[in-house]
């Protein structure tokens, strides 16, 4: 029997590590997300997990990749600067094409920032985020439901791909209270792990590995991640779009902002503008072929971050000069509201500001660390 | 003809690729030995460092996972704990064990975790070309302290088994020094203590070996037992620190 509960953001993860059946979650603590690590020290043992709060950062995606290696469901959760402190061990992890997966629960930044909401990890998330050649699924929730969904998607993927995944979201998803639905209606795959690391019984040994000193076997390794990635690219790459069928305009926008952006649009069409919306679900593989389309359909974009502007150069890339793209970004934890995107929009139009539908109130004082 | 000594079933036939007289080959053989002694070849998962023993995968007949410069004790956590009932070891250097990842190494040995790590104390980074280690002498030369390690700008040498000692945490600590047929019996029968104590879940082990780099220390294997014997044992004194 499906069971509704109000929940934050943060909280539906952990259910939704549940539901995936993860054996094993390591982390350590970071605002905003702690309540990760606090409903997991709970959840797993009485799960038949394993939970444990790691001495750093590097120790838990360490223990991540370790677990992973034999063969069992992990993750770890974080925000910005522990999740900088996590990338020797996500491209390790990448590289050694074990599954596992990585939330990390956004802040302001660079450097220690604060614990508001940003969006300015986008690059870090999909880009690779460590060094080398490698790229992680990245998942993008804008709803507490879809926390509590978007686990097991992302434990499979992660299985699918033998890749790292990241749920990449902020600290207005991780913190909101929403009604969610704790159905358990999730297709249970099976996912076979003969390369696992857990005793050579029966068979010759394992290695998990990462070192490739032969030039050649190195490029064949680069070349199957590669492969991994194109594949990901045809059967992953996810999207919602509200009104774009008959946009002039089509704001781009995904996690909180996207929810912000969802409320424009019907702002915009009671004045008249044609303006749709698209959401990408997931930033990696990017829906960058829809983009494309809508471009040459005669669309014009609009993107809105909480970052100085990091997605919008994926749209731009997919665009590819066909179409105008504007930004709009606020940051140090600031979240856009209606009101400013819409005057953006309007401007976008030729028309002048409108009176705030919103009042922009100012960010409230939080714990620093 | 009678057959007396054979190839352990706990290493694979890829000849070793250590330096003439390096202490790993030997070390690693005690390792393999002690899994198949002990019959737990096929439950075993190692955990190899960065560092000249990052080859360990190719040489042992157990699953070995490749960590991240000094996290192996964090990886032997991951596994050890999804899967409790197999046998979780670490090999690690100086370098990896005592500099880059003190953290993971303290905490593992704090939390009590049931798994042997094996500690190779040779006082320079190896594979790197003889730089300075955390365990390097005073007054010794390397390639990062070329006129020697002066305390005054490169501190002084940790001792990893007398701090790890000060903790709850592990069930049994022990130095060993491999320069003598007694030492190198001694020395396999600490490896075999550390396996035994996870198998009877007594928690966390370390076996300290003392040991050599003939190449960057510029010294016959002889020299560098001597050395051993006569200036790391006074920095670095042999014995059980803990066995409970």
């Amino acid at each position: 029997m499906a069971k509704r509960k109000l929940l934050k953001g943060n909280v539906g993860l952990c259910y939704g590590a549940i539901a995936a059946r993860c054996n094993a979650f390591f982390g350590y603590p970071i605002t905003p997300q702690n309540e990760v690590p606090e409903y997991m020290s709970e959840l797993m043992p009485a799960n038949g997990g394993v939970f444990i709060q790691a001495e750093s950062e590097l120790a838990a995606i360490n223990m991540v990749y370790g677990a992973a290696a034999a063969g069992k469901r992990a993750m770890t959760s974080s925000s910005s600067p522990g999740i900088s402190l996590k990338q020797e061990g996500i491209s390790y992890i990448a590289a050694s094409e074990l599954p596992c997966v990585i939330v990390n629960v956004q802040r302001g930044g660079p450097g220690l920032g604060n614990t508001l909401p940003g969006q300015a990890d986008y690059f870090q998330a999909v880009k690779g985020g460590g060094h080398g050649d490698y790229r992680l699924l990245t998942l993008a929730p804008w709803s507490v439901q879809d926390c509590y969904d978007f686990m097991p998607m992302a434990f499979d993927l992660a299985d699918k791909y033998r890749n790292p995944v990241m749920i990449l979201m902020d600290a207005i998803i991780g913190q909101m209270l929403e009604q969610v639905d704790l159905h358990n209606d999730f297709p249970v795959t099976d996912f076979p792990k003969p390369w696992a690391t857990n005793g050579a019984k029966s068979r010759t040994h394992n290695i998990v590995n990462s070192l490739w000193i032969d030039p050649d076997v190195m490029e064949e390794l680069n070349n199957r991640l590669k492969a991994k990635y194109e594949m990901a690219q045809r059967e992953e790459t996810r999207f919602q779009e509200f009104y774009t069928k008959d946009a002039e305009l089509v704001l781009v926008a995904y996690g909180c902002p996207a929810r912000i952006c969802r409320t424009v649009v019907d702002l915009a069409r009671e004045e008249g503008m044609r303006v749709g919306l698209l959401r990408p679900i997931t930033l990696y593989p990017f829906p960058s072929q829809q983009i494309a389309a809508l471009a040459q359909n005669g669309k014009r974009f609009m993107v809105v971050e909480m970052s100085q502007g990091q997605m919008v150069e994926d749209v731009r890339l997919a665009v590819n000069g066909m179409a105008d793209v504007a930004f709009y970004g606020r940051t140090g934890g600031i979240v856009p509201n209606p009101t400013e995107i819409l005057n953006e929009v309007r401007a976008s139009f030729g028309k002048p500001p409108v009176v705030s539908y919103y009042q922009n109130t100012a960010p409230c004082k939080e714990a620093t660390n | 003809m009678e057959k007396v000594f054979e190839r352990t079933k706990g290493l694979t036939d890829t000849e070793f690729g250590y330096c003439p007289g390096c202490h790993h080959s030997v070390l690693h053989r005690m390792v393999a030995e002690t899994l198949e002694e002990l019959d737990i070849l096929d439950k075993t998962v190692g955990v190899c460092p960065v560092g000249c023993a990052v080859f360990m995968y190719e040489y042992m007949s157990c699953d070995i996972i490749e960590a991240a410069h000094g996290r192996a004790p964090a990886v032997a956590t991951g596994v050890k704990r999804v899967i409790p009932d197999r046998i979780v070891f670490s090999y690690q250097g100086d370098g990896d064990l005592a500099s880059i990842g003190t953290a993971e190494i303290v905490h593992a040995a704090a939390r009590g975790e049931n798994i042997s790590v094996i500690f190779i104390n040779n006082t320079t980074y190896g594979m790197t070309g003889g730089q300075m280690a955390p365990t390097t002498l005073i007054n010794q030369k390397t390639t990062t302290c070329p006129t020697g390690r002066n305390p005054a700008v490169n501190g002084y040498p940790i001792r990893v088994c007398e701090m790890l000692a000060t903790l709850d945490g592990p069930s049994y600590i022990e130095r060993v020094c491999p320069t003598s047929p007694a030492g190198f019996a001694k020395t396999k029968k600490a490896i075999r203590h550390a396996f035994e104590n996870q198998i009877a879940g007594k928690g966390f082990s370390l076996v300290e070996v003392l040991s050599n780099c003939p190449t960057h220390l510029r010294m016959t294997p002889i020299e560098t037992y001597r050395r051993i014997d006569e200036e790391m044992t006074k920095v670095f004194p042999p014995g059980v620190f803990l066995d409970r």
